[in-house]
Order: C-alpha cells, then structure tokens, then sequence
C-alpha cells in the first residue's frame, strides 16, 4: 500500500485527537521508569539529530514531564550502525529510546550483516520530517533553478557540490536530482551538514542540500539563495521557493525527526513514551521550535508508523539502488 | 575601535553583574574540576550542565556555560601534571613534559607554568578575539580542504622532522596512530571499516582519549611498577609562597617562547572549524620544540613543553567560539552543544548574531575576560591541594591512576569495549616504551588522522584525482612545501654531512 502524505495526515489527525481523549481519561500510568533513560541519538554531539534530542529533554526537563531524566547518549559511529546495534540488544529493553533520521531505514539496507530489522522496533512518536532544500552562494549570481541547471550542465561535470557520506541524506538527493535532470555533478562528501554549510559559504563548493535549520544563519544574512525545495507544499520560511512538485516531479525528501524504543518493549512503557513525547510534542517550545527550524509535523500513530516505515524501507531501497550505494 | 571598546565595556558590566560574576565564579570551579577528571572534558561539563541552564536568561546560561569550558582548560592540565593521565583531550600534550617535571619533584614549576601560560594565552586569544572577529570569520571559511590537509601535513612534518628522535621509530609510531584513526567508520563512502572480528564497539571508531588515557595512565604506570620494582616511593613535592614566585620565575623564563607560540598557533587553529583546541596544543607542542635551542630537552620535563600546549589549548577555546558565533559552525565537539544549546535558547547563531544579538555576544566576550581571571586565580589556589596529593607514596597513588584511568575510558564513550581496548593500549605501550619507541606521535596521529584523512581525500575528489591541488592555491601551496621541506630535513642533513665527510677524506 502507498501511503500518500495527505491520507496520512488526516489518519494522524483522527489518531491524535483520540491519544488526547485516552490521556485525559487516565490519571496514572501502569508503567513509568525506575532508572534514568537510556535517550540514544543515532549521530554524533552537534548535528542536526542531536540538537533536536537535546532541545526534547531540555523541554522535559524545563516542564518536568518525566520522573526519571533522558540521558542523552550519542552513537553515531557506522552511520548510526552502533546505535541500532545498541538498542536491539538493550538489556533493559524498557529504559532504552533513540532518535533517528533517515540511517534508521538507510542503515539497515547498506549493512544487511547488521541483522537488523527494523520492523521490530517499538514505535513511539514522530517528531516532525526535516525537509532538503537546494542553496547556492549569492555570489554565483545564480537565482533560479533554470539558471542552475543550465550552470551545471555548461561546467559537464565539473560542477561542485558537497554534503553528507555517500548512501546518506544529501547524496540520495542529488542522485536522484543528476538522474531526473540529466546533469552530471562532482559530489564531495563530508561529515555533517554544518561542515558543508561552511564550505558553502566559503565557496570552497558551488551548491548543496541542507535542511533549512542548518543554512539558516547564512540564509539570514543572505550569503545563500534558496533555489527548490524537495518539499510537497512550500515551505511557510521560504515562501517564494518553488518546490519540484511544481517543477513536474513527483518527488519530495525529508529526514525523519522520530523517537523510536527498543524492540522488545512492554505496551505499557511504550504508552508512557507516547504520552510523554506526545506531551513534547503540544508544548508551545517544540511547536516554536518546528516552526522556526522548517520543520513539518507529520504526527502519527503506532500502527501509522510502521507502515510508513514499511514505504520508506521500500522507498530508499529503490533510491540506494540508484546511486549504487 | 572605540566603537568596540564600548561594546567590550559593556559587555565585561553585563558579566560582572552579581548573578552572572557568581556563576562565572561556580562554573570555573565546576570546569576545574570536570577538567582534572580523565575522561571528562569541556564537552562531558557543557553537556551535562546544558539543561541547567534554562534557569537564567540567555546571556547568564552562556557565561555560565563559558565559565565552565575555560575551568575545564585550566584543569586538564593538573592530572595531566600530578598523575600523567590527560585529564581532558586537550591536556594530552600537557603530559609530554608535564608528567616528566612531577617526576623530577618539579610538580609546582609545572603547575604554576601551566597556570600562566593559560593565563595569557586565553588574554592574548581574547584580544585577537575583540580586535577582529569579523575579518577573522572571512580568513576561516577562506580554508577548505586543501588547506586544512596542508596544516595537517605541516603538524605531522614537525614532529617527524625534527628533534633527534629515531625517525623510523616516529614513523612508526605514527603509523600505528593512523591505523587507530582510521578505525570505524568511512565518512567519504558511508561504509563501516576495520571492524575487528565483527565487535560493535569498533563501530564508533578509537577514541583518541582512550589510546591517550592508556598509553598515559596505565601505560605510565606500569613503567614505574617496573622501574621501582615495587619499592615504596614518593615524590618529593614541596610547596611555599616564596617556590610560588620563583617557579613563576622560572617557568615563564624558560617557557615564554612556548607560551607565544601556544598563544598565537592555538587561536588561529582554533578558529578553523573542525580543528579546535586539541590539534592546535599539539601542534603547538611540535613548533615549540622545533624552534628550542635543545629540542632533546623537551619530553623530559621542560617548561616550554608546559606552556605551550596550554597556552594553545586555552587560546583555542576562544578561537573556537570565533566560526560558531560568526558563522553558527563549531569548531570544536564543546561548541557544537554550545550551538545546541544558543538554538535552545531562540538564538540563531550565524552572520547576523553580532548585529541582532549584540548584547548577548558582547556579554559572552566579557565573560571570557573575567572568566579567563578568576581560573586563573582559582587554579592557583588549588595548586597546594594537588602538590599534596603527590606527595603520596605510589603504592597509593598507583590504584588511583588505575581506577581513574578505567573511568576515564569509560566516561568517553560509555562503553565497557573502550575500557578493554584501554587496557590493552597501556600494555603495548609499556612494550613499545621498553623498545625505545616515542609514543607522542601515535596520539598526535590518532588525532590529526580523522581531520587529515577525509580533507586529503576530499580534495582529491575536487580535482579529480590531481596532487597539483595542493601546491597551486594560494594559501595551500606555501604550508605544503613548507612541510614538505620540513619531513625531507633529516634527510638532506644525512646527505650533507656524509658529502662532508666524504670531502674530508679525498684529499685534495
């Protein structure tokens, strides 16, 4: 079954209005933590993924939703590898969270000795998705998406563009970008996306895919243009960026902001989890916070998002397939 | 100018303010002695303390945060000095004649030298900081990776060119540091690599602070287990106001070159992103020594060894902030959560915070005045307490560094593999040591090997495979040949002085 996002959202609206009913009726957990949490983020301290853990158990802190603190854990070694490895052998299967981008599906599929399943993993809540966007420093002159692609098939090949490691985020994007526009470009991959956001801005590359959140300092100040967006709608901070929808593709790119348990978890923990992020999730903090980062809320249920996790296992399948990765 | 000094003004009001002087004054301490404990350094204190900080406004959390990254920089020195275990990753050069200094009973020369040479070296940052941070922002992001590879060679160059060590050894010893470095992961293919029989832990890679914590603390100690033979010894530390004064003396006489080079080197280090203060004191370690008059000195307890890498590491703490309030990029794994920690706070680091934030980074560089004053003032009124714990005889001392040692493996990364893996780096460090091999460069290499490794081949993707990349830009192509000229050295000295001889002996 393909999931498309408007059905989705209109399942997650029922499901949410639901979870709150359900949690206005019961007072008391069966289940809350005896120990603190084991709160582990599947990249390392600084990126994208980790400032968003940090600001969840500052607001948990801040609002004193949980009895027992998130401790945040940082393994992103192996593109996340060591942090799926960690929470699929938890020893206290109830006190043991992660939060993950889109290496919780990518991962699995470049790594299959992993052993790996991802269908077996607790589902908790999804945060929101990051959506990618298309920058070139404004001194390139370039302004529109036409422009660049006429730029880059004139350099043939020659035209620079960085972002993270080959099989991740930005190389999925900009594969899929050469294939669909039939252009040719020299891809340098780097650690993480503040990296990338400097080389841009430093004109050490020509262009890249960062999430808004990470460009958004030099987008400010106007040394980078924003030229389409892989979103579905436009997005509300950059309302006159196109999108590729409106290019004629049916294609969009997020990376999914989620928390997720170990597998193996009790129902009743992973109610606790649910209410206390869906509590996260209603604060004025974490709304600001999508807003400000362009993040989109694409909140849904349990059953919601192993399904979705089921399409976007298929989905990068057929992308890694692509780039060869 | 004025313009600035104003704003400078200001900003040291705004820190001096009750709440935030008390805060500034709790966080060195708190710094201080998150620094002193292997294992724990600036990142694990900002880290831990960063939900705290939601308590106070912006600009307190951030001075506060500030407070306890300079302590942490005073403190790594001080186990560094008294036990040889770095304290923090950035104390690790610290060591090199630190530790040899405590031996000889010269603990408090070493305490104190390291004392100052923070000292100004966090003065000398600061001003560099005020002066020009906007310009400076433009010369940092003017390095991409062919430059930042040309550094690194630089870095590798003086430590292997210079100083009379066995160079083979050294070569070899940076081999072994490489292969660490390169443990884990493959960040330019994405694909997992030298993954040891299939253990997860190999995953996130060899923490530098676990080869650093065994090669040091238990590698160190098993040294003197050997060396004594068990004999209970001491170390004959004393302390008095009037040894103050004179160690000062001393220390800034003979360390004062360490402490210009570690003042300068640290900060611009320190401000290119993905370097920071590790690297620069490292690197500062190396040019002091180049440039002594009797680089054979260094490693065996002298001062400059002392003052560099600590001047540097605390210079570099200010020069990190540089790319992550100007540009919103950090330079170092503590600023990164500082980052996290300002988007937290509704900030948006970046281009525009010095004009839309002004009394917040205003207030921030204040702080690390006043900050920069009372660690110093701070760490020498703790000096006594850590002179007296030396005076404990080893059999004491040595399951400390053997406790402490296995909680800094751990604390790194929170993973009882690290430990194992400690462990058995502090025994093929005894091995190695017993084999005359120097073990410096082998840290050096594990660090510098994850910033040298991808810029060398990133910049080979840009040019297609091309080496001229490294020679014909502008900035790159000086540092290259420079280096270059530095590694072949030995080399050509080898050669001259066997013409010479050769000379000598046909008559003419």
């Amino acid at each position: 079954m393909k999931l498309t996002r408007r059905i989705a959202l209109g399942f997650m609206f029922a499901t949410g209005m639901m979870a709150s009913v359900v949690t206005t009726t019961t007072p008391a957990h069966a289940w809350e933590p005896t120990k603190p949490i084991d709160f582990v983020i599947m990249a390392g301290a600084g990126g994208g993924a980790d400032q968003i853990a940090r600001f969840l158990q500052s607001v948990a802190e801040k609002k004193k939703l949980t009895v027992r603190p998130l401790v945040p854990n940082n393994k992103g070694g192996g593109s996340g590898a060591e942090a799926l490895i960690a929470l699929n052998g938890a020893s206290d299967k109830d006190h043991s969270i992660l939060v993950t981008l889109n290496s919780f599906f990518t991962t699995p599929i470049r790594q299959p000795n992993l052993g790996i399943d991802i269908q077996t993993f607790t589902p908790i809540t999804m945060m929101g998705v990051d959506p990618f966007v298309l920058w070139v420093h404004k001194d390139s002159g370039i302004k529109t998406f036409e422009d660049w692609l006429a730029k880059v098939k004139a350099d043939n090949g020659e035209y620079v563009m960085g972002g993270t490691g080959k099989g991740q985020e930005d190389s999925i994007v900009i594969a899929w970008m050469e294939k669909n526009f039939d252009v040719k470009i020299k891809y340098i991959p780097y650690k993480g996306g503040g990296a990338v956001a400097k080389d841009l801005a430093g004109q050490q590359i020509m262009a890249s895919v960062n999430n808004p959140a990470e460009a958004k300092g030099f987008y400010e100040s106007g040394d980078v243009v924003p030229l389409i967006a892989f979103s579905d709608e436009r997005l509300p901070n950059l309302p006159d960026t196109r999108t590729v929808k409106e290019l004629g593709k049916d294609f969009s790119y997020y990376n999914q902001r989620a928390v997720v348990g170990a597998p193996g978890m009790s129902d009743d923990a992973a109610a606790y989890y649910r209410d206390l992020f869906g509590k996260i999730y209603d604060t004025e903090e974490w709304q600001n916070y999508m807003k400000s980062e362009s993040l989109e809320p694409l909140p849904m249920d349990a059953a919601t998002q192993k399904e979705y996790w089921k399409t976007q296992v298929d989905r990068h399948t057929e992308l890694l397939k692509a780039i060869g990765g | 100018m004025m313009e600035i000094l104003g704003l400078l003004n200001d900003g040291l009001w705004l820190s001096l303010q009750p709440t935030n002087l008390l805060l500034i004054i709790v966080g060195v301490t708190l710094g201080l002695f998150i620094g002193a404990m292997p294992g724990l350094g600036s990142v694990n204190g900002v880290a831990i303390l960063l939900p705290i900080t939601f308590l106070v406004p912006p600009a307190s959390a951030i001075i506060f945060l500030a407070a306890i990254y300079y302590g942490a920089m005073y403190g790594g020195a001080i186990s560094s000095i008294t036990l040889g275990i770095p304290g923090a990753s950035t104390a690790v050069a610290t060591t090199f004649d630190g530790r040899p200094l405590a031996l000889k009973g010269r603990a408090s020369l070493a305490l104190i030298t390291a004392a100052i040479a923070s000292f100004i070296g966090g003065t000398v940052s600061n001003v560099l900081f005020t002066a020009f941070a906007p310009p400076l922002a433009t010369v940092a992001l003017s390095f991409g990776n062919p430059e930042i590879f040309a550094l690194m060679l630089l870095a590798f160059a003086t430590f292997v060119g210079l100083g009379g060590d066995d160079i083979p050894k050294t070569v070899f010893s940076i081999c072994i540091g490489l292969v660490f470095a390169a443990v884990g992961y493959d960040e330019i293919s994405g694909a997992p690599r030298l993954v040891f029989f299939d253990i997860s832990g190999f995953l996130h890679g060899v923490n530098f602070l676990v080869l650093a914590i065994g090669v040091y603390g238990i590698g160190e100690m098993l040294w003197t287990i050997d060396s004594t033979r068990g004999k209970i010894t001491s170390t004959d530390a004393k302390m008095s106001v009037k040894g103050i004064v004179s160690d000062a003396k001393e220390g800034m006489r003979r360390g004062w070159k360490g402490t210009a080079i570690g003042s300068f080197l640290g900060f611009f280090v320190g401000i290119l992103p993905a370097a920071g203060a590790t690297p620069g004191s490292l690197m500062s370690y190396g040019v002091a020594k180049m440039i002594a008059r009797n680089p054979k000195e260094f490693g065996q307890g002298h001062p400059g060894g002392v003052a560099a890498p600590e001047a540097a590491n605390n210079s570099a703490s200010t020069g990190a902030m540089l790319p992550m309030l100007t540009l919103g990029i950090p330079g170092s794994p503590t600023t990164a959560i500082l980052l996290g920690g300002m988007v937290i706070w509704g900030l948006t680091p970046g281009p525009r915070l010095f004009t839309d934030q002004s009394e917040f980074v205003w207030g921030l560089i204040g702080s690390f005045y006043v900050s920069n004053f009372f660690a110093l003032v701070i760490n020498v009124a703790f000096i006594p307490l850590f002179i007296w714990m030396l005076r404990m005889p080893f059999t004491i001392l040595a399951p400390m560094i053997f406790v402490l040692s296995v909680v800094g493996g751990y604390a790194a990364t929170q993973d009882m593999h690290d430990v194992w893996l400690m462990l058995g780096f502090g025994l093929g460090a005894f091995f190695l040591r017993k084999l005359d091999y120097p073990l410096a460069p082998a840290v050096l290499a594990i660090v510098l090997g994850p910033i040298a490794e991808p810029t060398l081949r990133q910049s080979l993707l840009l040019s297609s495979g091309d080496p001229s990349i490294f020679f014909t830009r502008a900035i790159a192509g000086p540092i290259t040949v420079i280096a270059i000229i530095l590694i072949l050295l030995p080399l050509f000295k080898k050669i001259w002085t066997k013409v010479k001889s050769a000379k000598a002996e046909t008559p003419a």
